[in-house]
């Protein structure tokens, strides 16, 4: 396995591009599916409202895959991420429209470790709120 | 209602074995919009070094927490289970998870506290092969809202 990004041309600081991942109520259903969660809360928008939430909102650990994603999608290789947490700090709604809603993820590398392993701090917004907390990747790089 | 501190320490038998499949990967890949080939096709898998279709790094959420998942229902413990949230989540990797593995879970409940109005309990899962092996070790804090009333 290899990471595509060299070890040695990453500096502590630098920004890595954000980028925009859409979530539709489908993706939700296959979330709900692939993973075997099936609250309802992230279906049914009637059940969702019964227990005080806006409306249907994504599951936490479909928010943490889209941040994954912007992680593995930059080192070239899933199997570089060694190490991957996150606190969800806001839910993310999801209205019943063709737009959905938008996850904007961006990563600052922050450390530079042993072993040619490198700390990727991750941003994660919705709309105004910050919906993932404290989230770090360690990416073993080439 | 607060939770049960006895619970703190205990550690659950280990799972039946899980059996990681290239279709469940490729489903959960397709469920979390990632269309990376590593997740689909086994040739691209190995010409990236890997012996098999790889799985995405929150891929063991599939299975890790149904080891854990008797103890929160356990009425002893005094979860309310309507008002929970999801609070964190770590996936810590001595290798990655591919097609064809078999894995066994084994959870233990390493803490359970109260943060202002709500209680928080960590499952720590130990993820190895069949044979032993440490793959992944999660852990997951989950937060039920008002349970510290």
């Amino acid at each position: 396995m290899a990471a595509k990004v060299q070890y040695d041309a990453v500096e502590v600081g630098q920004e890595l591009p954000s980028a925009d991942y859409q979530v539709r109520r489908v993706n939700l259903v296959m979330y709900a599916g692939a993973s075997g969660d099936l609250n309802p809360i992230h279906w049914n928008e009637r059940f969702a409202k019964q227990v005080g939430l806006p409306d249907v909102i994504a599951h936490g650990m479909f928010t943490m895959a889209q941040a994954g994603r912007y992680v593995t999608d930059w080192a070239g290789d899933p199997g570089a991420v060694v190490d991957y947490g996150v606190r969800f700090s806001a839910m993310v709604v999801v209205p019943d429209d063709d737009q959905g809603a938008t996850i904007t993820v961006s990563g600052v590398v922050e450390e530079k470790l042993e072993d040619k392993r490198v700390v990727i701090a991750l941003t994660a917004r919705s709309g105004d709120a910050k919906v993932l907390s404290r989230a770090r990747a360690v990416v073993q790089l080439a | 209602m607060a939770l049960n501190r006895d619970f703190v320490g205990r550690e659950y038998p280990p799972s039946a074995s899980y059996e990681v499949s290239r279709v469940k990967i490729k489903e959960f890949a397709a469920a979390i919009g990632d269309h990376n080939p590593i997740y689909r096709d086994k040739e691209a898998a190995q010409a990236a070094g890997h012996p098999d279709v790889i799985a995405p790094p929150t891929f063991p959420i599939v299975f890790s927490l149904q080891s854990g998942g008797g103890a929160l229902a356990d009425p002893d413990l005094g979860l309310n289970y309507a008002m929970v949230v999801h609070g964190e989540q770590r996936f810590e990797y001595t290798r990655p998870i591919y097609a064809g593995d078999e894995l066994v879970t084994k959870a233990t409940i390493t803490d359970i506290r109260t943060a202002g109005r709500n209680e928080l309990l960590t499952i720590r899962s130990e993820i190895t092969t069949v044979g032993g092996e440490p793959v992944c070790t999660t852990y997951n804090t989950i937060v039920e809202r008002g349970g510290a009333g």
